[in-house]
């Protein structure tokens, strides 16, 4: 798998006291789509931000299909596309006007089929010729990822891109990110909403106070930290659990109506059918059987909390 | 070189100029018809001619030269500020723009508005006092390399504001009473020796003085040390901003 980002020991130190990212070095792989995850001030957007030329690195380096964002940023910066967080676009001009500054700005000329195009796909076409400051904040989300588009990126970064939009415009920004992803283009995404990553993303790295926690392919994540709750609806109440199933590791809820009992996917032996077995011999009756797995917002709220302590 | 990047900042500059015609044109038109009424044709009459040109057309460089350093620096550091409090300046840091490109296209756009205005006032003045130019290529030479000049002082000024006060401070209390008192309205030859002196440390002196050798063929101090000045502070300014870009100070932090 080849890497289109390489980050090498980066650091960054803000005025010289904070330390906002700390010896960090992982790669990015050419297509896939990678979110960011991590409390409010992990060091998600300075990431971000040093790697596209917003702010200066401390120490360390950075590569973007092999170019130097430092000295060789023309070349590192002409192939990414930046959506910010904050909706941050000049009130009174026009959406293509906007998008045609961000294609100038990236050293490409003038293509008015292109912008179309992309125009269209975002749904923004009819609204060309209109002030920013009478569009939506999904509308203007929008732009901010039609400019991000308007020089062909082949990275494209997305600061959390459906931060206060509607379910509506989260669900067609997934299927944006995922044609993008079809098309060759690498996502890199910061998010609040898990939910979102487990959604699209291929591979999630977390980041707490600066460092990377982890970072690996969603599925194997979800798999190697991810728990499994067998449920089971009791058809009547009981007060107490025999030492048997409480050998077992089954606990009691609800006011005695429920029986939960956690266990470990990759094991050959769950246990399930020894607790299936004590139950019919205790004649526990039941109504429900089901299984839950634990969700990716889950595994990192754990993991967050483990660092913390 | 990114030719692109700086057509497409120096496009956009322009059109929110053409955007607000009345305060980019008609304000510092007016203005200085009314400095022509109060100054020309009020007052100027009582005045004696300097240096054998009436005290109307006298001030008509001086006029320019007001307009055009107080627009220069107002166009660029509005141009580059208005970005920044934004946020959209995060577009421009993210580009593979170098810094020349940037300033390039900010200030080429601000002294350009500064050169026009500069340019409307002058065929305006034409309506109000006889008027003749002694020496035109090296006026419009004058015109631009002051625009130019000032432009990137705004340029400075926008990069280093971190609010609207800061950013009118500088025009406010250091440029206009500088450009006021370096001879706008009248020769240095007219103050007291003590204040002469005085003036000969102002640096908007040398340009309102050469930019009125230009005109008339006469100045207060040689057409050499005003292009000299000029010059120098264009060098300095393009050194900060050499360095700002390099240390990326108050832009990429």
């Amino acid at each position: 798998m080849t890497a289109i980002v390489e980050v090498r020991d980066l650091t960054k130190r803000y005025d010289g006291e904070k330390l906002a990212l700390k010896n960090l070095s992982f790669k990015i792989v050419k297509g896939e789509i990678i979110a960011l995850l991590g409390p409010n001030g992990a060091g998600k957007t300075s990431l971000i931000s040093a790697i596209c030329g917003l702010t200066t690195i401390s120490q360390g380096k950075v590569f973007v299909s092999g170019f130097d964002v430092q000295a060789d940023y023309r070349n590192a910066r002409s192939l990414i596309g930046l959506v910010p967080q904050e909706l941050m676009l000049e009130p009174f001009e026009t959406v293509m006007g906007t998008v045609s500054l961000s294609r100038g700005l990236f050293g490409k000329a003038p293509n008015p089929s292109y912008l179309r195009g992309i125009l269209e796909r975002l749904s923004l076409w009819d609204k060309r010729d209109s002030p920013i400051r009478e569009l939506s904040g999904g509308m203007k989300r929008r732009v901010l990822i039609a400019k991000a588009l308007s020089h062909d990126p082949k990275i494209l970064f997305l600061d959390e891109p459906t931060a206060g939009v509607d379910v509506d415009l989260r669900r067609d920004m997934w299927r944006l990110v995922k044609d993008l992803q079809r098309n060759g283009v690498t996502i890199v995404l910061t998010t609040h909403y898990i939910e979102e990553a487990e959604e699209i993303a291929d591979r999630i790295a977390v980041i707490h106070d600066g460092q990377i926690l982890l970072i690996e392919d969603k599925r194997l994540l979800m798999k190697r930290l991810g728990k499994k709750q067998l449920l089971i609806e009791l058809a009547e109440p009981i007060e107490t659990l025999s030492n048997v199933l409480e050998e077992l590791g089954v606990k009691l809820h609800h006011e005695g109506c429920r029986l939960t009992y956690t266990y470990d996917m990759e094991v050959e032996q769950t246990g399930i059918p020894e607790i299936l077995g004590a139950l019919k011999s205790e004649g526990i009756r039941f109504n429900d059987v089901r299984t839950e797995q634990s969700s990716l917002e889950e595994i990192f709220i754990e993991l967050i909390a483990d660092k913390t302590g | 070189m990114n030719y692109y990047a700086i057509r497409a900042i120096y496009t956009f500059e322009m059109a929110r100029t053409l955007r607000t015609p009345l305060q980019s044109f008609a304000s510092p038109v007016i203005s200085t018809i009314l400095y022509f009424i109060v100054f020309g044709s009020a007052i100027g009459h009582r005045m004696i001619p300097v240096d054998g040109v009436s005290y109307g057309a006298f001030i008509v460089p001086g006029l320019i030269m007001l307009t055009v350093m107080t627009q220069s620096i107002a166009n660029a550091s509005f141009g580059i500020y208005f970005p920044k409090f934004l946020g959209t300046i995060y577009e421009h840091l993210s580009a593979p723009i170098s810094p020349i490109e940037m300033v390039t296209g900010y200030v080429g756009a601000a002294a350009t508005k500064s050169v026009v205005v500069g340019l409307i006032i002058l065929g305006v003045s034409f309506l109000f006092v006889p008027l003749e130019i002694a020496h035109p290529a090296l006026m419009m030479g004058l015109l631009m390399a002051t625009a130019f000049c000032f432009s990137l002082l705004g340029f400075i000024l926008g990069l280093w504001a971190r609010n609207f006060e800061q950013l009118n401070f500088v025009p406010t209390l250091i440029i206009t009473p500088l450009v006021f008192l370096g001879g706008s309205f009248y020769s240095i030859d007219m103050l007291p020796p003590i204040w002469r002196d005085v003036s000969m440390l102002n640096p908007a002196m040398y340009l309102i003085s050469g930019f009125r050798w230009a005109f008339f063929g006469s100045s207060d101090v040689s057409i050499q040390l005003s292009v000299v000045v000029i010059g120098f502070f264009i060098a300095v300014f393009l050194g900060i901003i050499w360095w700002i870009f390099a240390t990326g100070y108050r832009l990429r932090n």
